[in-house]
């Protein structure tokens, strides 16, 4: 993806430009053949597409095994820890961002990342007939797909963006549950 | 070649990869002429020799190859049954290759998904919660080494005893498949892996570990 820590042997860099770029042409193409915003959000998020790119939870549940190679993080304990893994370790890796984690719930299920800037919108303007897409939903797919890898249903959702006039692009996310089904062995 | 096979099993207990980087040593080629003084035998689908060691041959060898051509089970490259194509004189003089029988894929399908089990129970037996599993099984000719990530993968490496660094190839093995597998959107996940540049990388890690791996006292 854009921007990579030390790849090991071949370290390649790839503009992270140039990711945002190509991932602007996926959205307007996909604007173009989906009507409306709303399946324009549900395509960005999930499964189905009219080749066979994978993006966003097809992106999560296989970026997870690449994260999981490259950053030697182990088993995480609590929730407040996959917090900070996706925060410090994940989106540095793979955007080259550090968002903030606030606005925990009381039960501690539910937290915000706060992306003080996100690349994915560098150069982008939302048109006005394009008022309910939600561009980077993409982001959200990934995070529901990866977890999902590791046991954990989560939800997320953009709740502010910086596209929509917001200071700041928040994404919420919630803790479902634990997927108990298909456990790897040694995983209690 | 001090290690000997890679397996990657997927979470179901599934065989999705299966790679063989050894020459079996213990292999007899000989040129027969009419009539065969070997008595050959048909089981589980192979052709075995049951009477008539001599030469390296063995009993319980199985033929292997006929003039060059490898054999698939019990019928010749192109399609003929062993047994007949050696019953006819005008074969002759043939030559044949015996060995000890290879591990059909059938075989190794069914060993991984038993290791699998053997995997789970592995960790059930440990009396503190959370084992790792079996990372290792040892025997005098060979190590197995196992490594389950996160999310359930198994990659195991069968490798020779002395062999050191097996614990970093499995981490590249698995940063090879989340490289080479899983970011090709032609692969399916949870699929049998069948992609060349997976292949080439994986064999040239194999490569660079038993050149890297020194070898410990008593070699």
């Amino acid at each position: 993806m854009s921007r990579q820590a030390n790849r090991g042997t071949e370290s390649k860099k790839m503009s992270s430009e140039l990711f945002t770029l190509t991932y602007g042409a996926l959205v307007t193409q996909l604007c173009k053949d989906y009507e409306n915003d709303e399946d324009v959000n549900k395509q960005l998020d999930k499964i189905l597409f009219f080749c066979f790119l994978p993006r966003g939870y097809n992106i999560g549940v296989r970026l997870i095994e690449d994260f999981l190679a490259r950053s030697n993080v182990g088993k995480c304990h609590d929730f407040r820890e996959t917090a900070d893994v996706i925060a410090k370790v994940a989106f540095k890796m793979y955007l080259g961002i550090t968002p903030s984690i606030t606005n925990w719930s009381p039960a501690g299920d539910e937290f915000s990342l706060i992306l003080e800037n996100n690349p994915l919108v560098d150069f982008v303007e939302l048109p006005d007939n394009h008022s309910s897409l939600i561009y980077s939903n993409l982001l959200c797919g990934v995070l529901r797909g990866a977890l999902e890898m590791v046991q954990m249903a989560v939800e997320a959702k953009f709740i502010q963006d910086t596209l929509k006039g917001d200071g700041v692009t928040e994404i919420r996310m919630r803790f479902i549950r634990r997927i108990e089904d298909n456990l790897p062995a040694g995983e209690e | 070649m001090a290690i000997f096979s890679v397996y990657v099993v997927n979470k179901a207990g599934g065989l999705i990869y299966q790679l063989d980087s050894y020459a079996p040593r213990a292999e007899a080629e000989k040129t027969f002429s009419y009539p065969l003084d070997l008595l050959l035998k048909l089981h589980d689908e192979r052709v075995l020799v049951a009477f008539g060691q001599r030469d390296g041959i063995r009993v319980g060898h199985a033929v292997l190859a006929i003039n060059g051509m490898d054999v698939n089970g019990k019928y010749t490259a192109d399609g003929k049954e062993v047994l007949e194509y050696l019953g006819d004189p005008a074969h002759y003089p043939v030559s044949i290759r015996f060995g000890r029988p290879r591990l059909t894929s059938n075989e190794k399908l069914m060993l991984a998904s038993m290791f699998h089990s053997l995997f789970a129970i592995g960790s059930q037996l440990s009396p503190e919660q959370g084992s790792s599993g079996i990372e290792m099984l040892e025997t005098d000719t060979f190590k197995l080494h196992c490594f389950q990530t996160l999310t359930g993968i198994k990659f195991v490496v069968l490798a020779d005893p002395r062999q050191s660094g097996i614990d970093s190839l499995l981490r590249k093995i698995y940063e090879i498949y989340s490289d080479f597998a899983l970011k090709n959107p032609f692969y399916s996940l949870e699929m049998p892996i069948r992609c060349e540049l997976f292949d080439q990388n994986l064999k040239l890690a194999l490569e660079v570990a038993e050149k890297a791996g020194t070898f410990g006292p008593g070699s």
